[in-house]
């Protein structure tokens, strides 16, 4: 699996600022745009769309605030989009628990984190309880 | 966003014309479900051809758009769910179990037709 450090930068980030609910929907077509210029057939740029929907909403739901950042990655020349959702919010209590179907703190259906590893090629999670929630998915153009 | 919701008949149609935040969603759930008892709609059809994404929160609130609606006497279809949008529901365990969707607008109209004609097939009956 390759790491951020592996993966070069290919065009600027767009950083997307979360804090309410436009900012899901502003985030998910930024990442659709890239996504499209990346070369991402339609599909895949929909499975983008949708993961950084459930990304950005956790951030809302669970930290009130924090950020989307969205890069064109390369590897091995493969392409691909990689989204970073960070927030120091409360963090996650059981990472576990949290990546079962169905598990929610909130009400939900409890499938946005295992539902986005599924959409995604890669997932990475990093949370601090109490610090906040660095969340790392990229998905390759096949 | 608001969704312009009209009324055809014994219908209600709802047509989404382009992305919707989860404050918009809940408010065209709750427009919904007052509206279907205020014009005695026997059916809704929520068209969501414009929708690029239909993630974990617009699927519950649809799902609960039907839910309730059923509840109130009517049902509803969902229409216009576009392949691509399709693929990434599943993807992320997505269903809308226990809803009826049609490919289109028109799939939808005779869904809830047929729907109509076998419960007036059943009063005769039942008299």
């Amino acid at each position: 699996m390759p790491t951020l450090r592996r993966s070069g930068l290919i065009a600027d980030e767009v950083r997307v600022s979360i804090g309410c609910d436009s900012d899901i929907v502003s985030a998910r077509q930024k990442g659709r745009e890239l996504a499209s210029q990346c070369g991402f057939p339609s599909t895949d740029t929909a499975v983008v769309a949708t993961a950084i929907s459930e990304l950005a909403r956790n951030i809302v739901r669970y930290a009130v605030r924090g950020e989307i950042i969205l890069r064109l990655v390369q590897n091995n020349g493969k392409r691909g989009i990689e989204v970073v959702a960070a927030d120091d919010g409360p963090g996650i209590a059981d990472i576990g628990m949290a990546m079962q179907d169905g598990y929610s703190t909130s009400g939900g259906l409890g499938l946005g984190l295992p539902g986005t590893r599924r959409l995604m090629d890669d997932f990475e999670i990093t949370s601090d309880y109490g610090k906040g929630t660095t969340i790392t998915v990229r998905r390759w153009r096949r | 966003m608001q969704v312009p919701i009209l009324k055809q008949g014994a219908y209600l149609i709802a047509t989404v014309q382009s992305a919707l935040t989860d404050e918009d969603l809940k408010q065209l759930r709750d427009t919904l479900v007052l509206q279907v008892s205020k014009v005695r709609a026997r059916g809704v059809i929520v068209d969501v051809t414009a929708l690029d994404v239909i993630d974990s929160f617009a699927t519950r609130t649809l799902r609960d758009v039907a839910y309730m609606i059923r509840l109130r006497g009517a049902e509803t279809v969902i229409v216009g769910i576009q392949p691509e949008v399709a693929f990434s529901m599943v993807k992320l365990g997505l269903t809308l179990e226990g809803v009826a969707t049609s490919l289109d607008l028109e799939e939808g109209l005779a869904y809830l037709n047929r729907k109509g004609n076998a419960h007036a097939q059943e009063v005769r009956t039942h008299r």
